[in-house]
């Protein structure tokens, strides 16, 4: 243990370079994130995600974005255990009629202001499970959406870009 | 019965099919599916020594069938699945509640003669445990972390886990109503996404049950691609799990590590394949996209790597007393349970069921090639940790094979219609175990229905049996030792 922990020392961090202003400026942005709700959020933000019933394939990128590629908590942005300390909810897959009560009471457990992020293609508009009798067709149809994310699924750097652009803040971490 | 290529399948009657339900409780054969259709059900039967499979047919004209689970528990759940879905109700089956559906649909028996539905939501029996100083805790379907939904029920007394019962079918999206009445490319989009981690090896299961049906040979080239996507998602997912069971044991650095050899992996398949977990390269007739030199010299660098890397890290987790205090004699599965449930992957080998449709069903390119499957007696976590680790090494070793032996030609051979309705079958090994498809097409080559079949069906009963008497704490662990998906599950 003590030979890996040296290297990990000496070696260069494998930490990639924060996404540039243009790379988080292509996303779109839900209107409604007002700057002075930003202010009050400082530099952290919170997030709860609930999977409402996606293939698990959403949840592998997530979870990739903690990884020391990505490193997610440097830029302020954790994943928390509870609807209680989040400001963002984002919600992956078609929302099935199954999940819908629990994605709606996680949604009011949370305290405003709060922001609710749909990430991939299933939970922007039902995807490829839209048709069917037990989705309600994506996460829209039952909560307000401030931002969209693409990608079936969405790679850790679209997920990246899609966090930061609704943080509304250039960050600049020297590599 | 013709048609069900490769292999038979039989129609029998009620008489013949209770005698399969005992011949399966006495373990002549493992019971690997078990599905509805407008006026059938059919049951697949694995013959392991032979490494073959039957398919056993019965007409329902009365919506009603004998129950396979009254003689043989692991097709308690498929039944009750097939009763949401079909309405057709197993006679003397043990368990009367609804599994798949929660009462939240607007319809009923969306697969048989489908009926409206308030779907305003059910409320659920559980199974009771009474006793002094019992207390339930109610888990789920949110969870505190990233991941799939679904409900654990414990009971326990103090610590300890008296029983779990789990809840299930929170992601059922009608996967195979939507595929019913498509054409070939869409329903194999749908079966990519049955569960997203697999999403080789589901479309692997699909392609080949599709090819069977139309009797369709697939360029050598495209197998062995196929084989490679595959044994790269193995690895892919084998390091995760790795990672992830040391994190829940609260040892980070060993998940840091598996973390980094894991977005190695997903990035080389990336820039080979175009999709970080290849989804949807995979397609009837062959492969989406070819591998080119450049690619074959990036993915030996990559399996370089990992060799360099990976041995520290199993070194690392060996040596380690705390963590090996966490893994060693949890959550032990009985090699008797294994056996009665044919349960496949990680998990049955761990628990001394030595199966792999790689090896026992040597569907192409596995027949040619050299490899060994892992076995181990002790079924805890502990082992199913060393399954994944052997098995990292073996796919390491396969993939070394299948770029030294890459045949060149073509990649995908063109689908045809078969100008008559056909039905197929395939068995395919996933990172998590064996993956059914079974596939009836009509005159046009259009999906009538297609049924597949997630390894997590007898594994997921199979967390209850293990997690008995372990303490609450250790549930995360056991949990992820098992790995079992909720999507591949709920369909």
């Amino acid at each position: 243990m003590r030979k890996l922990l040296i290297q990990g020392l000496i070696r260069r961090p494998l930490t990639e370079p924060a996404p540039s202003d243009a790379e988080i400026a292509l996303v779109e942005l839900a209107d409604r994130v007002e700057q002075a709700a930003r202010v009050r959020l400082g530099r952290s933000l919170a997030i709860r995600h609930v999977d409402a019933g996606s293939c698990n394939a959403c949840e592998l990128e997530l979870h990739a974005l903690g990884n020391a590629y990505y490193d997610l908590e440097r830029f302020g942005l954790k994943f928390v255990a509870s609807p209680r300390h989040a400001d963002v909810l984002l919600v992956t897959g078609p929302v099935t009629q199954n999940m819908r009560e629990a994605l709606e009471r996680t949604y009011d457990a949370m305290p405003a202001p709060k922001w609710v992020i749909a990430a991939g293609a299933c939970a922007s508009d039902g995807g490829i499970f839209r048709d069917s009798y037990a989705c309600c067709g994506g996460v829209a149809a039952v909560l307000p959406v401030n931002l969209h994310i693409s990608g079936c699924p969405p790679s850790p750097s679209n997920l990246l870009n899609g966090l930061l652009a609704l943080m509304g803040k250039s960050v600049r971490i020297a590599p | 019965m013709s048609g069900n290529r490769p292999w038979q399948r039989r129609a029998v009657d009620a008489a013949e099919w209770l005698v399969l339900a005992e011949q399966l409780a006495e373990g002549r054969w493992v019971l690997s599916g078990l599905w509805g259709e407008a006026a059938a059900v059919h049951m697949a039967l694995l013959d392991m020594g032979r490494g073959e499979l039957t398919v056993a047919s019965l007409a329902c004209p009365t919506a009603r069938f004998p129950s396979i689970a009254r003689h043989h528990p692991p097709a308690h759940r498929l039944e009750r699945a097939i009763r949401d879905l079909f309405g057709f109700d197993p006679i003397g089956g043990p368990d009367a509640r609804p599994w798949l559906d929660h009462g939240c649909w607007p319809v009923r028996h969306p697969l048989g003669v489908p009926s409206e539905a308030a779907g305003d939501g059910e409320s659920y029996a559980f199974l009771a445990a009474e006793g002094e100083g019992l207390h339930q805790i109610p888990v789920g379907p949110v969870h505190a972390g990233i991941i799939e939904p679904g409900h654990f029920r414990f009971t326990a007394n103090g610590e300890t886990i008296v029983r779990l019962e789990e809840r299930l079918g929170y992601t059922h999206k009608g996967s195979e109503s939507l595929m019913a009445g498509t054409a070939l490319d869409r329903a194999a989009r749908l079966a990519a996404r049955l569960s997203g981690d697999s999403t080789v090896a589901c479309s692997m299961a699909f392609a080949r049950a599709a090819e069977a049906a139309l009797g369709i040979e697939v360029p050598a080239r495209a197998h062995w691609l196929r084989a490679l996507m595959a044994e790269l998602e193995r690895i892919a997912n084998h390091l995760g799990d790795f990672g992830a069971v040391c994190n829940d044991a609260s040892f980070a650095l060993l998940h840091a590590h598996n973390g980094v050899l894991r977005e190695q992996v997903l990035r080389q398949s990336d820039a080979c394949f175009g999709h970080r977990l290849m989804m949807d390269r995979i397609v009837p007739g062959g492969v989406t996209t070819d591998l080119d030199p450049a690619g074959t010299a990036a993915i030996r660098s990559l399996v370089r790597g990992i060799r360099d890397v990976f041995p520290r890290l199993v070194e690392l987790y060996d040596g380690t007393a705390s963590l090996q205090d966490r893994t060693v004699g949890t959550g032990t599965l009985s090699h008797a349970l294994a056996r009665q449930y044919g349960c496949g992957g990680f998990i049955g080998r761990a628990s001394g069921r030595s199966f792999d449709a790689r090896r026992d069903l040597a569907y192409p390119p596995y027949g040619t090639l050299t490899f060994d499957v892992p076995v181990l007696q002790e079924g805890d976590v502990n082992a199913r940790v060393w399954i994944r680790i052997r098995e990292v090494e073996q796919s390491l070793r396969m993939i070394d094979q299948l770029l030294e032996e890459m045949p060149s030609g073509a990649t995908a051979a063109p689908i045809a219609g078969a100008g008559e309705a056909r039905e197929g079958l395939a068995m395919v090994e996933g990172f998590r175990g064996d993956l059914l498809c079974w596939i009836s097409l009509d005159e046009a080559g259009m999906v009538k229905r297609c049924h597949l079949r997630d390894p997590s069906w007898f594994q997921w009963p199979l967390l209850e049996a293990a997690i008995e008497g372990n303490i609450v704490a250790d549930f995360p662990l056991c949990n992820k030792s098992f790995n079992c998906s909720y999507s591949g599950h709920d369909l």
